[in-house]
This record gives C-alpha cells, sequence and structure tokens, in this order.
C-alpha cells in the first residue's frame, strides 16, 4: 500500500466546454452513473491504493463540492493522521498584473506539500475517470528509476474523445520525448491523462521554479515542460478512460456505463468506487413500469416508461411518461405523459405533464438545476 | 460522563427460533429486511430521529452479524463524543456471572452502564419491531402525565389480543392491570414493547427484584409489580405500521406490505429515514427485456430476468429466462438461467443454478438458506414447463 505517497487532486480543469453542467459546480462535482460525482473515481482510486493523506486544490465555486466529500468518512479519509484537505483557490489582490493559474492556487497552500510526512506525491486531475491501480503506477515509477511517471492512453477515436488533452510523443523505452495538445484531427494518439507520481521535492521544485521564472501558470504545463531536461516515463492504463470535459462526453461516459462489461471494470471490481452515502429507500416499479437497459439508483418510483437512461436517487416517473437515451439527476421529477428523449435534466428539475423534449444523441438537450417546465 | 435526559436501553437478544434457519446463525435483530435494512435498523433510526444520542444494546444470542452491523453505529449518526451507542454483552463478576435471564434481569445487569448518564428516564426497547415512532413525543406524553412508567401500545383486533399483552386501561388511559396473552381479553391495547421508566424507580425494582430474582421480565414482573404498588402507570396510544415479525410467514408479509407505496410505514419519507449500513454497490442494471412489476429493488441488482411482487437485496444478479414470483430475495443472490421461484424467502449468497424450480404446491413459503447452493429442482411439484416459458413469452411481449 502507498503510505509513502501522498495525493493532491487539481482541480483547475478546462470546463469550458461542458459549462451548462459547471455553471453551478466545478466538474469535480458533476453527478454521474447514477449516484456519484466526477471525483470519487480519482478519490476512490487513491484511497484504494493506499492513499490517506490527499488534498484538493479547488478552483472556483467549490461549495457542492465540499458538500458531497464531507470530513472524507465515505472515502475512509476521516483520519487522525492526514486525511482529506480542502484548499481554496488564492486571490491575492496585491499581484493582479500577474497572469494567474492552479500553480499560484497550489503555491498559496504549499505547507500541506512541505509538512507532509510522505516521500512520493501523485497529483491528478478529476476529469480523468477510470479504475485505475495507482500501486502499479508506483511500482513502475521505481522500478523506471523515473523523475517523473505520466500515466496515459492509447486511443484510436481523439478524433471524437479527449478534446484538446495533451498528447504525447513516446519513445520507444517508455521515455516521453515530448507532449503537445489534441487538436482532433487524428484518430491516433497517446493522452496524458494528466496522472503524474514523482517525489515531493521535485513537484516543490517545479512550483517553485515556474513561479520564480514567470514561465507557466498552469500545473500541467510546467511538469510538461521537465520532459527535455528530466527522465519523465509513460505508463500505460489500459483500463476504460474517459474524459468529462464536454457535454458530449459527459453524456457518452454515463451512456457507457449502460456497457455491462465497461460497469463491471470500473463498479464491481475489487477497487471500489466510493461515495457519499444518502440512505434513500428501496425503488419502487409499479405494475405499468417499463424498463429496459437502464441504471437506477435507489429512492426512484417509476411507474412509466424508461429506455436506455440513467436514473439518479429519488427520482419520479410518473405513469405515461416515457424516458429515453436520457439523463435524470436526483430529485427529478417527470409527470404523467410527459416523454423526454436525449435529455439531461440537472438536480431537481420538474417536467409538468404531457410535456414533450428532445434533444441528439450528438447534442442531448439540457435542463438546468431546479427548472419547472 | 455527561448528563443524558434520556438514555435508550434495546434489547437484541433475543434468538426468534420460529424464524427457522435465518436465525441459526444471527441474532433477530439482525435478520435482513426490506431490500436493504436489518430489523434494528428501525429502532435506531428511531432513536437517532428522536434524537436520542445515547443507546445501549444488549445482545446476548449470536451477536457477531449485529455486532458487525452496528460497529460504531456511524450509520445512525450514533459515533458521539459522549454517549453514542454501546453493545452490552452479558459478563462476568468476580464471583459469578450469568446469562441475561429476562429482559428486565438484562437491564440490571447494565445498571452501572445507565447509572453512567445519571439520566432522570430510561426507554426500553425491543430490536426485533418494525415501526417508525417519535420518541421524544412519547417522552413528552410521559412528562405531562407526571407518569411513573409509561407503555405504547397499540390498538388490535380482539382475536388478535390473545398473542400479546394486554393493557386494561381507566378513560384516563391511566393503567389498572396486565394480562398476558389474555384469553378473554378485556381490551385491546396490545403492549408494543416500549417502555419509559422513571430510572430511579425502575433501579429501585431491579436492585429490590433480583434479591429473590423476581424481577427478571418487563411484561410479567416489573410492570405488575408497579401496578400492585399503586403506581401511575400510564398507556401510550400509538397509531400505525407496526409489526414483530417472530415468524417466517410475517417476515414474508412484511416484506410483501413494503411493496405497496401507499403503505403506512413509508420507507419514502426524507423526514424520518431509516439508516443502515450501506454496500459500495453501483445503481441496479436492469437489462434488455426484463421485466419488473410492482417489486422493490436496490443498487448492485443486476436483472434479466421478470421479477413481480418481490424484493430484491443489494447486489441480486437474475438471469434471463428466469421468473421471481412474491418473493425476498436477499443479498448476493446469484438466479441463473431458466430458474422460477414463486412465494420463497431465498438466503444471502445462495446460488440457484440454471433450470430450478423453487415452488411449494400447497402454498408455503420457501426457505433458502444463507449461502446454499441448490443444483437440482427443489419445490415439491413442477410447473409445466411449456407452460413456463409459454407464460414468460406471452408476458414479454405485452411488455415490449
Amino acid at each position: 500500500m502507498l503510505k509513502n505517497v501522498q495525493g493532491i487532486v487539481n482541480l483547475s480543469e478546462n470546463e469550458y466546454n461542458i459549462k451548462r453542467l459547471s455553471d453551478v459546480r466545478p466538474i469535480a462535482s458533476i453527478p454521474i452513473a447514477g449516484r456519484y460525482r466526477i471525483i470519487d473515481f480519482v478519490l476512490s482510486n487513491m484511497v484504494n491504493a493506499g492513499i490517506q493523506n490527499v488534498g484538493i486544490y479547488t478552483d472556483y465555486n467549490y461549495r457542492s463540492l465540499i458538500d458531497h466529500t464531507g470530513n472524507g468518512k465515505a472515502w475512509d479519509l476521516d483520519r487522525k493522521n492526514d486525511g482529506l484537505f480542502v484548499f481554496s483557490p488564492s486571490f491575492n489582490p496585491s499581484a493582479t498584473n500577474v497572469p494567474r493559474g492552479d500553480l499560484h492556487h497550489i503555491y498559496a497552500s504549499i505547507d500541506f506539500l512541505k509538512n507532509s510526512k510522505q516521500e512520493y506525491v501523485l497529483v491528478s486531475c478529476s476529469y480523468m475517470i477510470g479504475n485505475i491501480d495507482y500501486k502499479k503506477v508506483y511500482a513502475q515509477h521505481k522500478k523506471d528509476k523515473a523523475d517523473i511517471t505520466i500515466v496515459y492512453k492509447n486511443t484510436d477515436k481523439a478524433d471524437v474523445n479527449f478534446e484538446k488533452c495533451y498528447t504525447l510523443n513516446m519513445g520507444k523505452t517508455g521515455k516521453i520525448l515530448s507532449a503537445g495538445i489534441n487538436m482532433g484531427h487524428k484518430k491516433d494518439a497517446t493522452i496524458s491523462m494528466e496522472m503524474y507520481m514523482m517525489k515531493k521535492e521535485l513537484l516543490i521544485d517545479i512550483i517553485l521554479d515556474s513561479i520564480g521564472k514567470g514561465k507557466h501558470c498552469y500545473l500541467n504545463d510546467a511538469i510538461n515542460d521537465c520532459i527535455n531536461n528530466l527522465v519523465v516515463m509513460g505508463y500505460e492504463h489500459e483500463g476504460y478512460v474517459k474524459c468529462i470535459n464536454s457535454i458530449g462526453a459527459y453524456y457518452d461516459a454515463n451512456m457507457d456505463f449502460l456497457d455491462t462489461s465497461i460497469a463491471k471494470e470500473i463498479f464491481y471490481s475489487e477497487r471500489k468506487i466510493f461515495t457519499k452515502i444518502k440512505d434513500e429507500s428501496p425503488t419502487f416499479y409499479s405494475h405499468t413500469a417499463k424498463v429496459d437497459n437502464s441504471l437506477v439508483a435507489n429512492g426512484c418510483i417509476i411507474k412509466g416508461t424508461v429506455r436506455n437512461s440513467i436514473l439518479f436517487r429519488r427520482v419520479n416517473v410518473e405513469e405515461g411518461a416515457v424516458i429515453e437515451n436520457s439523463i435524470i439527476m436526483q430529485n427529478g421529477n417527470i409527470m404523467s405523459n410527459s416523454s423526454l428523449h436525449n435529455v439531461i435534466l440537472d438536480k431537481s428539475v420538474t417536467i409538468t405533464a404531457n410535456k414533450d423534449l428532445r434533444g441528439d444523441m450528438k447534442a442531448p438537450f439540457i435542463v438546468d438545476k431546479n427548472k419547472v417546465i | 460522563m455527561f448528563k443524558k435526559e434520556m438514555i435508550a436501553m434495546i434489547l437484541a437478544g433475543g434468538q426468534g427460533s420460529r424464524l427457522g434457519i435465518f436465525t441459526k446463525k444471527l441474532a433477530k435483530p439482525a435478520v435482513p429486511f426490506g431490500g436493504k435494512y436489518r430489523i434494528i435498523d428501525f429502532v435506531l433510526s428511531n432513536c437517532s430521529n428522536s434524537g436520542i444520542d445515547t443507546v445501549g444494546i444488549l445482545t446476548q444470542y449470536r451477536p457477531l452479524a449485529l455486532n458487525n452491523h452496528i460497529g460504531i453505529g456511524s450509520p445512525w449518526d450514533l459515533d458521539r463524543n459522549a454517549g453514542g451507542v454501546t453493545t452490552l454483552a452479558p459478563y462476568m463478576n468476580e464471583t459469578e456471572g450469568s446469562w441475561y435471564r429476562g429482559t428486565a434481569h438484562a437491564i440490571y445487569q447494565n445498571i452501572h452502564f445507565v447509572d453512567q448518564y445519571d439520566p432522570e428516564y430510561v426507554l426500553i426497547l425491543s430490536g426485533d419491531h418494525i415501526y417508525k415512532m417519535d420518541y421524544n413525543k412519547m417522552l413528552q406524553y410521559h412528562k405531562e402525565k407526571n407518569s411513573k412508567a409509561t407503555i405504547a401500545v397499540l390498538e388490535v383486533s380482539m382475536e388478535e389480543t390473545k398473542r400479546f399483552g394486554i393493557m386494561n386501561t381507566n378513560p384516563d388511559d391511566s393503567i389498572y392491570e396486565f394480562e398476558e396473552k389474555p384469553e378473554n381479553p378485556k381490551s385491546n391495547l396490545a403492549s408494543m414493547g416500549v417502555y419509559i421508566f422513571n430510572w430511579k424507580e425502575l433501579k429501585k425494582y431491579l436492585v429490590d427484584g433480583e434479591k429473590d430474582k423476581s424481577s427478571d421480565d418487563f411484561g410479567k414482573d416489573i410492570i405488575p409489580k408497579m401496578l400492585n404498588d399503586d403506581m401511575d402507570i400510564y398507556a401510550y396510544r400509538f397509531s400505525g405500521y407496526w409489526k414483530d415479525v417472530g415468524t417466517v410467514e410475517s417476515l414474508w408479509e412484511a416484506n410483501m406490505d413494503l411493496i405497496n407505496p401507499e403503505n403506512p410505514l413509508n420507507l419514502h419519507d426524507n423526514l424520518w429515514r431509516i439508516y443502515s449500513v450501506n454496500p459500495i454497490m453501483p445503481p441496479q442494471y436492469i437489462g434488455k427485456d426484463a421485466i419488473i412489476d410492482y417489486s422493490l429493488l436496490v443498487e448492485g441488482c443486476i436483472i434479466y430476468g421478470n421479477i413481480k411482487n418481490s424484493v430484491l437485496f443489494y447486489g441480486v444478479n437474475v438471469a434471463k429466462n428466469s421468473k421471481v414470483v412474491d418473493s425476498v430475495i436477499m443479498s448476493n443472490v446469484i438466479i441463473e438461467e431458466d430458474v422460477y421461484i414463486e412465494k420463497a424467502i431465498i438466503g444471502e449468497g445462495a446460488v440457484i443454478k440454471k433450470g430450478c424450480r423453487i415452488f411449494d404446491e400447497s402454498g408455503e413459503i420457501t426457505l433458502i438458506d444463507i449461502g446454499a447452493v441448490i443444483e437440482n429442482t427443489y419445490q415439491k411439484k413442477k410447473p409445466d414447463e411449456d407452460n413456463l416459458s409459454k407464460d414468460i413469452q406471452k408476458e414479454g411481449v405485452a411488455n415490449a
């Protein structure tokens, strides 16, 4: 177990293409797969590898994130020694001229790194979701005698997935030669999963160096910049991964979990994905319920038709309502004879009777949180 | 220790032998119920929701599963700095030790535990009843009446009275007589096994009674003695769902009651949640061609078959062409293809192999033991194979 590694979750993530869902929350706390939040994956992966000291560097608008993580109990991170720490972004009004990024946020709470007992650090984003064994990443990092190990994914769908993510140019020995951006014009690519294993001292050096020289604002850029000077190796993650950086990717990822082989890999592995508990009652299916190829969380009352859809906790589907290819977040209420096709309902949305909402698989129709239609 | 106004003592040592194979390995309060609960979750959640933060749980019979379940009480918010949950098993002292001889004797053995909190009142509960109740309201009533002991009662039908301890009351609901399972009842107010006592008074009775071992039980000994001494004892009328799942039939029935969304227990109410230990499982997956009709399902289920009028616990797998009717399927049961199950309770982790028929022609409930692997047809009568597959096909078409 990785007791000698501390975790850093860096929530400075590109939200440009997922704004409709990240307007009221960071990407990290967007609900996904019926009962989870995006950040559950990275937190669970860290905890499952034995990491017990995790710091979350937030960007902004993190109320819902704190609501979700609480004291870290759901991930067993309510520890006496170490545990879960959430850091607010730092806005220092006396330095407004300097272009700012997450490096400054991390620098503002750098004591968390400096004072920790661990020798190594694993830095990760939240929006790359998968079930990853960090113990193997660490083992390879040691074996390679690398300065930095970057987790990557080889994909043949770079034209539709991983939009604007970092790409890596891999040498034959697993050494990384250079980094770039996925512009989506090629199918094959090696995508950086923005997960980095290195010695803590090195990370502190990189942060101080970058700020000192004023060269970078973002940690990812600062780390990628080390490729020329340091031994930066790659660790290939062969399993499922999706980058939730657009509405399309979010929609597809939810639908991916309807594929039982993906669901088995992610949720039924020995490495469990933990999330906040809600104590909802069992889900009720009435005589009139027709449910087909769907994921349904606890606390739902289903009297209508649900096909190829994801229902979060406490969703109410009245008689005659039809839900198809849709994602209905917590507390959704779909009244009688309404029909929803290719729709994403944010939390606590009510669709009154006899409404007909349609989106497209490529462009799902989104209804904002707490709306009544 | 911090002084508490009222603490709760939950009697959870019962064997519940009439629950057959389900209580061979665990105490009755630990028996799974309602898709995601164990029976004791109801009183623990009631305590938590009533604002009672100090709870002693008296265990005796096969406590492992129960202790595992309770842990440090976090699911019920009972992991507290002062108070919280404590399991109290029988113990030895310098000279002797003994099992709990009865409900009151169990409290007697733990007088020192109660005294730590110096409470004014003690709430005595039974860990094997299913109901939702605000004990705080009952305490208000107890205080208003200036009662020395208050007993929660439920109106039952006259035929049922012979199964219960019956309270005979004056018009102001003060109790003048207690009759255990009377043949000719004078009233239909049945004791729910929920008592509030003034601790000082109760302690006196417990200590005095121990001298001649005459105070082992609340119903049989303590209450009649108090009535004999002309103490003010009141009945607190409760209306709502209350069930003692003492038998296999009542366990099955209580599960079936729960399916109806209009049932008075209303687990969906988020102002009075029933808390339990939550295993880490993804949402339930309902596959293509699955038919779910009037049933309760929870997270972790993977269903390709046909579920009708049933309650499924966490992580149940039902393969295609299988049908489950009028049954209770406990956690992590695997039901393979072409299985037919009717009116059964399937114990945790059982595996029902391909083609099995679990069914009792006489209408009795079939029980499958925890962890059993059923390879061959199990039922007393084999339903017509052709009819069964036709049946499934027909419904499949009708629902398509």
